[in-house]
């Protein structure tokens, strides 16, 4: 038996077995009911997003009855102020949703790993800047600063989400430069070290499988959060460009017609609530399910 | 505690020179020429008046010597005139600070009011009917956001109930009542969100500490399951809240944005989003600025009241 492989069975690498975990947290995630809830809602919202151009009874950008109907059989869901049907418009704000919060959260998860891996393998003076740097983007009230970017790139969904990126990316970049830090001196990541491995590979191969799982709970709670930040930049004109709805600007619009019409603010409200409230409790369920300290006291 | 104090102290110096930079970088990628904004329509074809605005705003120098310039002046105070209405920057901050800084005071105020006993109730009887609709309250809270919130209070109390008025601001001068009754609503919207994280947090440390093997010494020892909880278990249980109360300060800033939209409440946050709107890069720097430095001050703040509370921290 070669050095590396005696290394390898003495100190084997925390990485999981292929599909064997998986089932397994399936399991643990369908056993509570908030965790449940959670992957209905993100089912239901991600179909919505896929066939809004199929299901949706009407072109969402077009009038096509008489303003401001209230619900019934012709407008589900009624229409808007210049008559264009709200449910139409309801299920296209899905699928802005579903970009706004995947891509946005990418985008952080991929600039704060990036960032959060060098500070942590490197330590030392890299590590003082880009933790400077973190600070100094983290002491920005979230909306405050994507408000400003968002500003600055122009209005529009793509460079709200680039906005939206940035501002979520010290959050990752943060925690992944703490578990870079305390995965960096476990035994398997002194072995790989003494077996001659360069930083990128520490980094690429030993570092971030070990801190995949709080990466993908951390994702999970910033998505709705995210969700939200676009119906705000939304509702103050910086993020989709009309006419094409979101929810966030859908509010907006109905905002102006409480009085006359209050059920056009209570559909994209409700949407935007009830998404955010299921992804909130599906990323409890996975912090949980992934957690074997917090899953150890639930049990007990 | 004073050597803590001073390294916390020498942290902030550099993170709030990258914030002025972040400020400064970002406004000036905004879209638009700020020299034609200063001159107006009837101006904007004069090219002698256009380059002696450049001149006079500065715009002729490299980025960097702009930088330089405005750092210097923003530490005399000095943030530049508005585009649109001409006023200094600093003048029109000190106006809406006070205004922002009370609608922000009343929310927390709200959010600790209902958070901490509700939080109290919920760690003492876990699992009970009372605990499953707090928590049912504090897990919606969050997914709520606060111009949706503030939507629906207005339909409730001002369309509906005809109560409070569904906008505007009064202020304090104009007597106390006038003052809450303007005030509620928005303070509502901002404190229910703040609320639900600190009654979870609340409920969560006070279950942890009540495990602990001094509490079960004070109860062995004859105490009241009062004075347990009042003088033994709550000041531990409120390190961690303290933490969570100035990390919510951000996000209560970054909430007046919207809600002072709504309620057209003559705040910082209005002042913000009237700024990208108009394109007022001088007021916007200001309004950036200013919350970016009350939430440092708040962190540090934080982070000094753990070190006083837990003196494990300072020693770390």
């Amino acid at each position: 038996m070669s050095l590396r492989n005696r290394i390898a069975a003495r100190f084997p690498s925390h990485r999981s077995q292929p599909g064997a975990g998986r089932r397994t947290l399936l399991v643990r995630l369908l056993r509570t009911r908030g965790s449940l809830f959670g992957l209905v809602v993100l089912s239901l919202v991600l179909f919505l997003a896929a066939t809004d151009t199929l299901i949706a009874p009407y072109n969402p950008n077009r009038a096509i009855g008489s303003i401001l109907q209230k619900p019934g059989l012709g407008h589900w869901l009624g229409t808007d102020h210049l008559g264009r049907d709200i449910l139409s418009r309801l299920l296209y704000g899905a699928r802005v949703a579903v970009l706004a919060g995947a891509i946005s959260v990418g985008l952080a998860v991929v600039l704060g790993v990036t960032i959060g891996l060098m500070a942590g393998h490197w330590g030392g003076w890299v590590d003082d800047v880009l933790m400077c740097v973190v600070d100094a983007l983290w002491a920005f009230p979230t909306l405050v600063l994507a408000l400003a970017i968002a500003a600055s790139l122009g209005p529009g969904l793509s460079n709200a989400m680039v906005a939206i990126g940035i501002v979520f990316t010290p959050a990752f970049a943060r925690l992944v430069r703490g578990q870079a830090l305390s995965v960096r001196e476990r035994d398997f990541s002194i072995a790989a070290r003494a077996l001659g491995a360069g930083p990128w590979r520490m980094m690429l191969c030993h570092i971030w499988p070990n801190i995949l799982g709080p990466i993908i709970v951390q994702s999970s709670l910033m998505i709705p959060q995210a969700i939200i930040v676009e119906a705000s930049l939304s509702f103050l004109g910086l993020g989709i460009e009309p006419p094409n709805p979101s929810w966030g600007s859908m509010l907006r619009q109905a905002y102006q017609y409480i009085e006359r019409a209050p059920w056009l603010s209570l559909f994209p409200g409700a949407a935007i609530f009830l998404t955010v409230l299921g992804l909130n409790l599906l990323g409890d369920g996975l912090r949980v399910a992934l957690d074997v300290r917090l899953r150890q006291r639930g049990a007990s | 505690m004073a050597a803590y104090l001073f390294r916390r102290l020498l942290y902030f110096v550099p993170v709030v020179f990258l914030v002025t930079v972040v400020v400064f970088s970002i406004t000036m990628l905004l879209p638009g020429d700020p020299a034609m904004a200063f001159l107006g329509e009837a101006n904007m074809r004069d090219k002698v008046a256009y380059e002696a605005m450049r001149q006079e705003l500065g715009l002729d120098r490299p980025l960097p010597v702009q930088y330089v310039r405005w750092l210097g002046k923003a530490l005399q105070g000095d943030l530049g005139r508005s585009v649109r209405t001409h006023e200094a920057v600093t003048a029109a901050l000190a106006a809406r600070l006070p205004v922002t800084l009370e609608l922000a005071a009343v929310s927390l105020g709200i959010a600790l009011l209902i958070a901490i006993p509700v939080g109290i109730v919920s760690a003492t009887r876990p699992n009970s009917k009372l605990d499953t609709v707090a928590t049912v309250v504090a897990v919606s809270g969050v997914a709520l956001p606060e111009f949706f919130v503030g939507i629906l209070l207005i339909y409730l109390f001002a369309v509906g109930l005809r109560l409070l008025p569904p906008s505007g601001f009064v202020p304090l001068s104009a007597g106390l009542w006038p003052n809450l009754k303007s005030i509620l609503l928005p303070a509502l919207s901002l404190g229910l969100a703040l609320n639900a994280v600190t009654m979870r947090q609340v409920r969560a440390s006070l279950i942890e500490v009540m495990g602990e093997d001094y509490i079960t010494v004070a109860r062995a020892k004859g105490l009241s399951e009062g004075t347990v909880i009042w003088i033994h278990a709550l000041k531990n249980a409120m390190i961690p809240v303290i933490t969570v109360i100035g990390l919510q300060v951000g996000r209560l800033f970054g909430g007046t944005v919207v809600v002072e939209t709504i309620f057209a409440f003559p705040g910082m946050g209005r002042l913000a989003a009237d700024s990208i709107f108009f394109r007022d890069f001088p007021a916007l720097q200001g309004v950036v600025m200013v919350m970016a430095l009350a939430v440092l001050v708040c962190n540090l703040l934080t982070d000094v009241l753990y070190a006083y509370v837990d003196p494990r921290i300072r020693l770390a």
